[in-house]
């Protein structure tokens, strides 16, 4: 039954078209982002896995 | 916390250690398990009386349990403990629901221990790590479902804005295994136990081989990147190398990765274009798996004293380099030309071990032997013993693998050689197995080198737990999240890694486009699969003993798919055709040939040569390491559920007449008294309703619909 679902589907040719176009405008986006992005956020992001307790005790231990 | 108004109240809350401290041990004992079961399997190929003579410890049944133990209980259960651990705590806020973590946890050993007993029973789909049957897959799902629910809902209580790159892991992770799980089980029950797949052959093929690369893929490398970008970090007491890089790995591996199962099937029957989609993706993949092994590498940039004297960052070290490895690997395994020689050899078991053994074996034992002093407040109770695990594991992981690669060439080798004559040089495939066997015990002595590790582990971890005090509920606090103020020039991508669910969708449709792109046309375009007029679905009798051919795990050993090489078509015959399956539920092209391919083996031997191959393969083929099967010529069917079978394969499309299901017993009766008939000229008695009846009616169906063809045309 799912055969005649899709091939019912009109101009499901150009979907994959569609998607290329979408998926490099995201992936164009995202580099210049990456590239642009604040450097307070990163060292926010980055600074993220030692903010628990855990590492606070041992650096007071330091 | 720059984002967070100073001065705002701190609220208290604690992480919950238990439910770490449980899927931890979990993962131990389902790892030792496990390892001791692939221990017990790769003696069996050079031992064959190792299969202790029961079909519940022979090698087809217990190779998936194997598999399926080491990937969903060890690596599942390690998952788990890392995620309960450092998902709280980048989020400050406790795991949603502590009743749903306990749901998750019981309800995953249960499906752990269901698989054990249905594996073990026959009971199988015999699809490559989804061999569990429909009821058991419907409990995964919402034993699965309850872990997103978990995570989901902790994210939408966090008191941390952001979400750091390790959880975008875990929830990629978490919607791709949902797909992936829910297309390629798709099946009609016949019975409790019993159903069959709802694509057939090639189609089957395509969608178990999507699935396969990317459990791989969404269960063995995603989660445990979001695991490395979180313990390594913490372990080496630095943040990060490239957070940047992070961000450009995640997106491109799960975007990239969807596309490259087709790898799995280079030189089948499955059509060209998917064949050339899955290697440029997969030759694509090289690049964001390598930015997260350099990733992982240089945050290490300025610890490598470190490194020389912690064993943990000494087993992450490790795991990050067989990440590195596996991953070149990959697509290297990929280029067709490579592909011709590795595909069915050792060659894919040396590089799936380097990723099991190396990437999730160390990276978990790096995360255990980092946790438990921490969660029982005190030290390691031995660096020393640590240590000595860190090499007994690497050198079990080159004891294995360097044997599979060898054996891999040199078989591979033998298949492809012709001689002066220009016939094949080795054409009993039993020389190229003799010639092997040595490799298969150096593989062996790697497995237990490596599984003593772990015993080492153990020792290590309970005499640390001993030493210490287990905090159950580690305390925190942090203010709660403000509300969020737009700033102008926000860039879109930082809006979504704040709204969870909507960047959880977006994770979605990365992987489901690129799966559609490539799952679609197969099933629409009927092109893609030339029908055969002569290809008839199989008669009552060859159905059941097919069905025992899945149960025993036949498939584990032996492919039913001749690739269009001369060395193949002179060994078996007519290469394999796409049409030839298209009755196929599920296919069983296979993925290893310890054995011969069978595609064609129908009508190859006569019907007394099957019951004494079955009965003692040696007798038949001396020197052989297949288990024999005595069992199947006494073991009786009663047949019953052959009408129910038929209704379903109606169901599913098999042009069986209408009403076939009441009659179809009539004519597996008369087939039965055929086979019984022929063995009787060779001296064997044997029951029309033994197994081995069953079986022998399918063996000599195999791959002889076309042969009709030809001999029509030559009339």
């Amino acid at each position: 039954m799912y055969k005649e679902v899709l091939r019912s589907i009109e101009d499901i040719e150009t979907m994959p078209l569609i998607s290329l176009i979408v998926f490099m405008l995201f992936f164009i986006g995202m580099f210049i982002w990456v590239i642009t992005v604040d450097r307070k956020y990163i060292e926010h992001m980055e600074g993220l896995p030692f903010n628990d307790e855990d590492t606070a005790e041992e650096h007071e231990k330091k | 916390m720059s984002e967070l108004t100073s001065g705002a109240t701190l609220e208290k809350f604690s992480y919950d250690n238990k439910i770490v401290k449980y899927f931890g041990a979990a993962a131990i004992i389902w790892g030792i398990i496990g390892m001791i079961v692939g221990l017990l399997a790769a003696v069996q190929l050079f031992l064959p009386e190792a299969n202790l003579g029961t079909p519940y410890t022979t090698f087809g049944r217990i190779r998936p349990l194997h598999t399926n133990a080491v990937i969903f209980a060890f690596v599942g259960n390690a998952i788990f403990a890392g995620v309960y651990y450092s998902m709280p705590r980048l989020l400050k806020a406790p795991m949603w629901k502590k009743w749903i973590s306990w749901f998750h946890f019981w309800g995953w050993q249960l499906v752990i221990v269901l698989a054990v007993v249905t594996l073990l029973l026959g009971f199988t789909s015999s699809k490559e790590y989804a061999e569990l049957e429909w009821p058991i897959d419907i409990l995964l799902t919402l034993v699965w479902v309850a872990f997103g629910a978990n995570m989901i809902g902790t994210l939408l209580t966090r008191r941390e804005r952001h979400m750091y790159v390790a959880i975008w892991f875990y929830l990629a992770s978490f919607v791709t295994v949902a797909v992936l799980h829910i297309f390629n089980s798709l099946a009609l029950p016949v019975s409790f136990m019993k159903s069959y797949s709802a694509y057939a052959g090639v189609q089957d093929a395509l969608v178990q081989w999507w699935y396969g690369h990317n459990a791989v893929a969404f269960f063995l490398t995603t989660p445990y990147l979001g695991l490395m970008y979180y313990f390594l970090p913490k372990a080496a007491n630095r943040p990060v190398y490239s957070y940047k890089l992070s961000i450009i790995h995640f997106w491109a591996l799960i975007f990239i990765y969807i596309w490259a199962g087709p790898h799995h099937l280079l030189y089948t029957a499955l059509p060209e274009w998917a064949q050339v989609l899955g290697t440029a993706f997969s030759v694509m993949l090289l690049a964001p798996s390598w930015a997260g092994m350099i990733n992982g590498l240089l945050t290490l940039r300025g610890a490598w004293d470190k490194v020389r004297v912690d064993p943990i960052l000494k087993f992450m070290l490790v795991a990050v380099t067989a990440y590195g490895m596996a991953t070149f690997e990959g697509p290297l395994l990929s280029l067709k030309n490579v592909n011709a020689i590795a595909h069915y050899t050792d060659w894919i078991v040396a590089h799936v071990h380097i990723g099991a053994l190396g990437w999730n074996g160390f990276l978990t034992f790096g995360m255990l032997y980092w946790l438990w002093p921490r969660m029982w407040k005190t030290t390691l109770y031995s660096t020393k013993l640590a240590n000595t695990h860190f090499w007994l594991g690497t050198l079990g992981i080159i004891f294995y693998a360097l044997p599979m690669y060898v054996s891999a060439l040199t078989q591979s080798l033998m298949w492809q050689e012709f001689n002066e004559m220009g016939r094949l040089a080795y054409p009993n495939f039993l020389e190229t197995v003799i010639e092997i066997v040595p490799m298969y015990m150096l593989r062996a002595l790697g497995g237990a080198m490596y599984l003593s590790g772990v015993f080492i582990l153990v020792y290590n971890l309970v005499k640390t737990a001993k030493q210490g005090r287990f905090v159950a509920e580690e305390h925190d606090e942090a203010p709660a999240l403000a509300k969020h103020v737009p700033q102008k020039d926000e860039f879109w991508h930082r809006v979504w890694e704040r709204k969870p669910v909507f960047f959880t969708l977006m994770a979605t449709a990365a992987i489901v486009i690129g799966g559609l792109v490539e799952i679609v046309p197969t099933i629409m375009i009927k092109s893609n699969v030339p029908t055969i007029s002569s290809v008839q679905p199989y008669t009552p009798l060859e159905l059941q003993g097919r069905d025992l051919y899945i149960a025993n795990g036949c498939v584990g050993c032996h492919s039913q798919m001749i690739r269009p090489f001369r060395s193949e078509t002179e060994r078996y015959g007519e290469y394999s055709k796409a049409g030839e399956y298209i009755y196929d539920r599920p296919f069983l092209w296979g993925s290893k040939r310890t054995g011969p391919d069978l595609h064609r083996v129908g009508g190859k031997y006569p019907d007394s040569w099957h019951y004494h191959h079955m009965y003692d393969p040696r007798s038949m083929s001396p020197g052989s390491l297949m288990p024999p099967y005595p069992w199947m010529t006494t073991n009786l069917m009663d047949h019953e559920d052959v009408p129910a079978k038929i209704r379903t394969l109606q169901k599913l499309g098999v042009p069986y007449p209408e009403g076939y299901d009441q009659i179809a017993n009539e004519d597996l009766d008369k087939q039965a008294a055929q086979i019984v008939a022929s063995l009787k000229e060779s001296q064997i008695d044997v029951m029309p309703n033994a197994e081995i009846v069953a079986l022998i009616a399918y063996l000599q169906r195999l791959g002889t619909d076309i042969k009709k063809v030809q001999t029509v045309e030559n009339q």
